[in-house]
């Protein structure tokens, strides 16, 4: 794929309208989730099946005054909605939802999506930080503090799979998974590993930090909306919390794309090649699969209360932490082996 | 899990959760000098939603006064009913019929049972977790509904008189009930799979907010947190009113003291409410609703006279003083949380603030009932 | 012997060595006495017709000692309330304590204090508890809790300078 400007404004197009679409439909599933896990419909009222509840919702957002609180710091303060999205956003470029759509393949892909992952952990210390609020303050040094422990074990295990895969490039990593589901990260027989049990448990350590990262029940002590009123974006109103709202959900997005990639398969068809329609066939599985993912991001979200902060420290730096370093080091030693 | 750290007083700073906060569920102001996310103390400020309701009582007859006992605690007006019946009966010494009593007993347990789903939805909620508040008010909203079809109101009952009642129960009220004590047992072990048992709930909860029986003698706690210490401790049973010496009924005790302790002893008292008011429904006598004989116009001779009832958050105290006329010369509520929530002040040092909110709603605060 | 006579026993010391109206622990009169007549002392009650089982009056300094002994006994306190009795220009305390245990026995506690100078002391030391009390009976009625740690309002405004619950109160 040729590098040209055009391309890269389509990409971009895409991958915005892309991660819109999604972070203003997911808003809707997770409220039909929600309704559907509580005993009630859900929204109703705007179309059918309250289908144009989001765009409604955003036109409201959109058109309700942006508040800045006195005293604030107002760089940081407008700085900070932008900087939760804008991550999300970039981080789609490199995300392949099938062989050929890709927006621009990077050979690094993985470690991007890391480093703008840490940004957004960066959006949310400076929300809190800007905002002049102690609610807010309390809540951007947890999310950092959070941010941290568990983008240790998110690495180390994502670094496990790119060992597996010998490439950093999300494309190649599910190339390596491709001819059916048994081939795929999650099962301990692997050709390049032989058996190594603790791939399962590896799977899951990454399913968890990613809804620690997107500050998900139940590891939303970012904004605690019980303790902390609303956390990081107590003081936003308008666009600036329907940025932050909807970089959540992009980032539940690529969450879950990575999770799929990593550990799933990506687009590849869970029994085989199946040789008819590649194109349509492959990013439906890919699809199919992040939903799935964020359908149990849902599912969770609307069943658990939240833990605490010290809670999840500990999980991170007592048991992700060391799982994930062991695993590393048995994945290392069984690829010598084999 | 938190052992408190050594706090160092020059690098606190003063947060205040309230008076418009998520977690108080009213206008509770509990002004926390923290450090970090240690409280180093903690201050409650009351009174946001004060009405004087005690001045109330002397400028207004005794049986206007009644629909103010719906306005203290919203969400138990029925027991607040039945305290303030109880002390003006005693004064006047005002038979009340069987039938009466009985029924009481039941609207009584059923509002108990509403009260108790919020606390259980609303605490849940507290802790991070929203779905169970939906099947609560669910299921609460069935009692109102029953409730609602006897005494005319869903959630600030008028519903006792002096030595009776507004309104006798029908046969609808009566399978209604039978249908929501089954319904409602389903529903129990549901609450115990989702929320009782869940992990993270019990670390959260479990060694969290201790309250130990001085503690509660010091500051007069009573009701769930008292049980919850180990303090076997039911006005119900302590100093039995009413018919409830008549009923089969467990006071649920635990001894660990801590927030999980109350939450257990708050869904077993669910259980037990089911209980009486099943064995209600079996015994209940037919007759009059209000007595024969009663007074035209109450007035107390002088003195004073006190009652308590057990609401569903403790012992709700009513002391009236009588000079003789058509209104108290003064009445005094003691509402249940008002003591209860006092230890929260010395409970919550050098806890996390959110270990603090999980203590504070483990005492089931209902604002208006402390401010009154 | 059950809790109400060793309360009585217990409290009687404070009124043994004082020339007190009526010493008499018996059962002197039944609840229709007119409390303003009635001088200090311990009475007992009928439970049914009052609600409470031991009244006893006393001297505002013989009060701390009361409390101390009520609390030994295991009572926990209910409430702290006033009452204000115009005509004679006193304003009456009242202590509600109660038991934990099956031994019912509730014991009220009540003292006068002149309109004029309302000053009590504090309780809190014995029972925390009463500290939000003696706050509401401040509020309410202008009684100053002397040793009281933080006597500010507590139910109406921080800056209020009236007491509702006085009969010559006038909103």
């Amino acid at each position: 794929m040729s590098l040209t400007l055009f391309n890269v404004v389509l990409a971009v197009i895409i991958a915005i309208s892309f991660v819109g679409l999604n972070a203003a439909y997911l808003v809707w599933c997770e409220r039909k989730g929600a309704g559907l896990f509580q005993r009630r419909p859900g929204p109703m009222e705007n179309g059918p099946w309250g289908l144009l509840q989001p765009p409604v919702d955003g036109v409201k957002l959109m058109t309700k005054q942006l508040l800045i609180p006195g005293g604030v710091d107002k760089a940081i303060f407008m700085v900070a909605p932008v900087l939760a999205m804008f991550p999300a956003l970039i981080s789609f470029v490199t995300i392949p939802f099938s062989e050929n759509i890709v927006a621009h393949p990077i050979d690094v892909g993985v470690l991007m999506i890391f480093a703008f992952a840490a940004l957004g952990g960066m959006s949310l210390l400076v929300a809190g930080w800007g905002s002049r609020n102690k609610y807010s303050m309390i809540s951007s040094v947890r999310a950092v503090s959070q941010t941290v422990a568990y983008e240790i074990p998110l690495m180390i295990t994502t670094i496990t799979v790119v060992m597996i895969s010998g490439s950093l490039n999300l494309g190649d990593i599910v190339q390596t998974q491709l001819g059916g589901f048994w081939h795929w990260n999650i099962w301990p027989l692997q050709k390049q590993v032989g058996f190594n049990l603790l791939m399962p448990f590896s799977f899951l350590i990454l399913f968890v930090c990613s809804v620690a990262e997107t500050n998900r029940a139940p590891f939303d002590l970012g904004e605690a909306e019980s303790e902390l009123v609303a956390g990081f974006h107590t003081e936003y109103s308008s666009m600036g919390f329907g940025l932050f709202f909807m970089g959540e959900y992009a980032n539940i997005v690529i969450g879950a794309c990575l999770t799929v990639i990593l550990f799933l398969g990506g687009w590849a068809c869970p029994v085989g090649d199946l040789g008819f329609f590649p194109f349509t066939h492959h990013v439906g599985w890919f699809l199919l699969k992040i939903y799935l993912i964020i359908f149990v991001f849902i599912w969770i979200r609307w069943t658990f209360p939240r833990t605490t902060i010290y809670g999840l420290l500990n999980l991170s730096w007592k048991y992700l932490i060391p799982i994930s370093l062991f695993n590393l080091l048995l994945t290392a030693g069984l690829l010598k082996v084999f | 899990m938190t052992e408190p750290i050594t706090l160092q007083q020059d690098e606190t700073f003063v947060l205040n959760v309230g008076p418009q906060h998520p977690a108080t569920h009213g206008v509770l102001r509990v002004k926390m000098t923290m450090d970090g996310e240690y409280i180093y103390n903690a201050e409650t400020v009351l009174g946001y939603i004060h009405r004087m309701h005690e001045k109330m009582a002397e400028n207004r007859t005794y049986p206007q006064y009644m629909p103010n006992m719906g306005r203290l605690d919203y969400l138990s007006a029925m027991s607040f009913n039945h305290g303030y019946a109880l002390v003006v009966e005693r004064a006047c010494n005002i038979e009340v019929p069987e039938r009466a009593e009985y029924i009481r007993v039941i609207t009584v347990e059923l509002n108990r049972i509403a009260s108790h789903l919020v606390w259980l939805g609303a605490y849940v909620l507290d802790l991070g977790g929203f779905t169970p508040l939906m099947y609560c008010f669910d299921d609460r909203e069935q009692i109102l509904d029953l409730l609602e079809a006897v005494t005319g109101s869903r959630l600030t009952y008028c519903y006792f008189r002096f030595g009776g009642l507004y309104n006798d129960i029908d046969d609808d009220f009566i399978t209604g009930t039978r249908a929501f004590i089954t319904h409602f047992r389903k529903e129990l072990k549901m609450y115990a799979k989702l929320v009782t048992g869940n992990v993270i709930l019990m670390k959260r909860l479990k060694g969290h907010g201790p309250v130990d029986q001085n503690m509660c003698q010091r500051y007069g706690a009573t009701g769930p947190v008292a049980r919850g210490s180990g303090i076997n401790y039911d006005v119900r049973r302590n100093e039995p009113y009413s018919v409830y010496p008549d009923f089969d009924f467990e006071v649920p005790v635990f001894t660990e003291g801590d927030s999980y302790a109350r939450y257990l002893v708050r869904m077993e008292e669910m259980e037990q409410s089911l209980r009486i008011i099943e064995q209600a429904l079996d015994k209940l006598p037919d007759g009059p609703i209000n007595p024969k004989k009663k007074p035209k116009l109450i007035k107390p001779p002088p003195g004073d006279y006190f009652a308590a009832v057990e609401t569903a958050r403790g012992n709700f105290g009513i002391r009236m003083v009588s000079d003789g006329g058509k209104n108290a010369y003064r009445m005094k509520l003691r509402s249940p949380t008002y003591s209860n929530m006092h230890l929260f002040d010395e409970a919550c040092r050098g806890m996390l603030i959110a270990d603090a909110l999980a203590f504070m709603g483990s005492l089931d605060l209902v604002i208006p009932e402390m401010d009154r | 012997m059950n809790i109400q006579d060793k309360t009585r026993e217990a409290l009687s010391t404070l009124f043994a060595d004082m020339p007190s109206p009526e010493p008499e622990t018996d059962d002197g009169e039944e609840g229709e006495e007119k409390p303003e007549i009635r001088g200090n002392g311990i009475l007992e009650q009928d439970y049914h017709a009052k609600g409470f089982h031991l009244d006893v009056q006393l001297e505002p300094n013989q009060l701390i000692e009361a409390v101390r002994i009520i609390y030994d006994l295991g009572y926990y306190l209910e409430s702290i309330t006033g009452v204000d009795w115009i005509k004679e220009e006193q304003l009456e305390v009242v202590y509600d304590f109660s038991r934990y245990d099956f031994d019912l026995c509730r014991t009220v506690v009540r003292t006068r204090i002149p309109r004029t100078e309302p000053h009590l002391p504090t309780i809190t030391p014995i029972y925390t508890g009463a500290s939000w009390h003696e706050r509401e009976t401040h509020d309410f009625f202008g009684i100053v809790f002397d040793g009281h740690p933080h006597l500010v309002p507590l139910l109406l405004p921080e800056d209020a300078d009236f007491h509702p619950l006085l009969k010559d109160f006038k909103a």
